[in-house]
């Protein structure tokens, strides 16, 4: 075996345990750590990951802008087509997002056991969400933008506010894996995700502002929209992409923001509650 | 941080999942530098004891301390000095050995000049460099095995958790885990190995704890424990049960123990019979050396493999 001088060079570093770096309740290095995972699968899975990131948004631009735009022409008076290609962005962040949480997340906690493997080496619950769902974040930042891309090659002008997107993307796609790993920890089989994407995902998506103003609905369901983050995501990236950011949208920041925090804290809890017993 | 703690202590440890008590008022010290066996059939809270000391479950009573450290206040400390190779291979299969050992090297705060080196010599442990760019899938269950072993060790641990490190592989592919094991012990590295084979246990640990119903029922070297409860010598009776039941309450009556296994009885510490007592338990069919086996079914009246 040519493993003398390893193993014993091994414990001669372990007696010096006492260099050993000390660690801290939240760290960067194990998020860095499943980062590195992440990139490693991401290498190997990047074509199915981008054809359906790219071509899912450009059959509904083709489908509702196409088709719906040809008897709709302008809302709030812009092209139908380009009312939907910046809707469709938040549609991407939400399935990126939502999706990546809830069955990544499910199956290798559950059938895969990555995360055992993975808390049994310095890293703890709280590190192991906010890479998780930073992950995710970053790619529903990134493929969110497919849809403008997608847009300007069918007419949508270019503008500096869609050097935004990426990060109202991130924001998003943060706040929506958290969604999706918290509800990841809280269903009791793979099966049950059935209800959350028919329950919860479709109204969200739909009662966004994506395809239709949220303001035609009945009053109740505008209400209702307002309470979707969601539509604030399609607010902010319509408010960038066409050159009309103001003060307001600092409400529809703050209110992905607040989401955010707060779904952070349950998916810790209940990720928690799943793996350490 | 001491030198003079022990590497593993744990006092009155109890942990229950509903109705079942797993860990019950469990005491085990594991001093620096042994390989312990911590034996047991199945169910006996061999791994659930792994997982309190990795901080993965919650005692509901007792104390533990791991490199001196309080658990689990101090647990992700104590993760980052130790080594944990789990019985559930949880390798990530999408992944190459190369990136497996590379994500545990950064999980574990090997610094960044040194990840390369680490994750070399980890794949020099596995003997897997050849097979570096192979994804996990491709592997050989002994090779998986392998692997699994060696992520525990990418950062040079001082303390190793080995959960059933052959279960379930063949003979030969266990016979080279056991050497890679064994290096661990001659380098000093501290271990703690479950495993619920008689074998293993004798073979590789110093110190042998068996463990029955949650707690520690005997502690000591395999030589020790077999002296003291087995004796020197076993002698077997093969014969019809009724004969074997005759046997047993004989063996009992003169303050001796016996295992039934199948269609034989054994006695043990038979050197201590006197002429006349063997002649009343005519001629045994086999006269054999004590096992660490026949200690634990002494102990426990629970059989392990």
């Amino acid at each position: 075996m040519s493993t003398g001088e390893t193993i014993a060079e091994a414990a001669g570093a372990a007696r010096g345990e006492e260099s050993a770096p000390r660690v801290r309740a939240f760290e960067w290095a194990p998020v860095r750590g499943v980062w590195r995972r992440e990139l490693a699968l991401y290498r190997r899975y990047w074509p199915s990951t981008s054809f359906a990131s790219v071509v899912e948004p450009t059959i509904y631009l083709l489908a509702f802008g196409y088709g719906f735009g040809s008897i709709i022409g302008t809302v709030y008076g812009y092209e139908y087509r380009e009312f939907v290609a910046t809707g469709v962005v938040a549609t991407a962040v939400l399935f990126i997002g939502a999706f990546g949480g809830m069955f990544n997340t499910f199956i290798r906690r559950s059938f895969q056991r990555t995360y055992d493997a993975m808390l049994a080496a310095p890293v703890d619950v709280r590190e192991l969400v906010t890479a998780e769902a930073s992950w995710l974040a970053a790619k529903a930042g990134v493929y969110g933008c497919a849809p403008l891309l997608v847009g300007i090659a069918f007419g949508l002008d270019p503008s500096w506010g869609m050097l935004l997107v990426p990060f109202i993307g991130f924001l998003t796609g943060l706040l929506f894996s958290l969604f999706g790993i918290w509800v990841s920890a809280i269903v009791p089989s793979i099966n049950t995700f059935d209800y959350i994407i028919t329950g919860v995902m479709t109204p969200l998506f739909l009662v966004a502002g994506t395809f239709f103003p949220v303001d035609q609905l009945p009053a109740w369901a505008s209400t209702a929209a307002w309470f979707n983050p969601l539509y604030h995501c399609v607010e902010l990236v319509r408010d960038s992409v066409f050159g009309k950011l103001g003060v307001h949208d600092l409400t529809h920041v703050g209110v992905l923001i607040a989401y955010t925090a707060f779904l952070w804290g349950l998916a810790v809890w209940k990720m928690r509650a799943r793996l350490i017993d | 941080m001491t030198n003079l703690a022990p590497a593993i202590f744990i006092r009155g440890a109890v942990k229950r999942y509903g109705e079942i008590t797993a860990v019950d008022g469990l005491d085990l010290v594991v001093p620096d530098g042994i390989c312990l066996g911590l034996l047991g059939p199945n169910g006996a809270g061999k791994s659930t004891t792994m997982r309190l000391l990795t901080g993965q479950s919650r005692a509901d009573a007792g104390e533990i301390r791991m490199l001196g450290l309080p658990m689990p206040a101090q647990s992700k400390q104590v993760r980052a000095l130790m080594g944990v190779v789990p019985q559930m291979d949880n390798l990530d299969e999408d992944l190459t050995v190369r990136d497996n050992l590379a994500v545990f090297a950064h999980l574990y705060r090997v610094a960044k000049g040194e990840r390369e080196a680490a994750v070399r010599r980890a794949m020099g442990i596995a003997q897997l460099t050849d097979r570096a760019g192979t994804r996990v899938s491709k592997l050989s269950g002994g090779m998986r095995r392998r692997l699994l072993i060696a992520r525990g060790l990418v950062h040079s641990p001082r303390l190793v958790l080995l959960d059933e490190p052959t279960v379930g592989l063949d003979p030969q592919i266990r016979q080279e885990l056991w050497s890679l094991i064994s290096r661990l012990r001659e380098d000093g590295v501290t271990t703690l190995m479950s495993t619920h084979y008689i074998e293993e246990a004798e073979r590789l640990a110093d110190e042998c704890a068996l463990m029955s119903h949650g707690k520690v029922v005997a502690r000591g070297t395999p030589g020790e424990l077999i002296k003291e409860h087995a004796g020197e010598e076993v002698q077997e009776h093969f014969a019809p049960s009724e004969r074997l039941a005759e046997l047993e309450s004989l063996a009992k009556g003169l303050g001796l123990s016996t295992r039934r296994t199948g269609p034989s009885v054994s006695v043990l510490k038979s050197e201590q019979l006197t002429e006349e007592q063997r002649a009343r338990l005519g001629p045994p069919n086999v006269r054999r050396a004590p096992t660490l086996e026949d200690v634990f079914v002494v102990l426990t009246g629970e059989t392990v493999e």
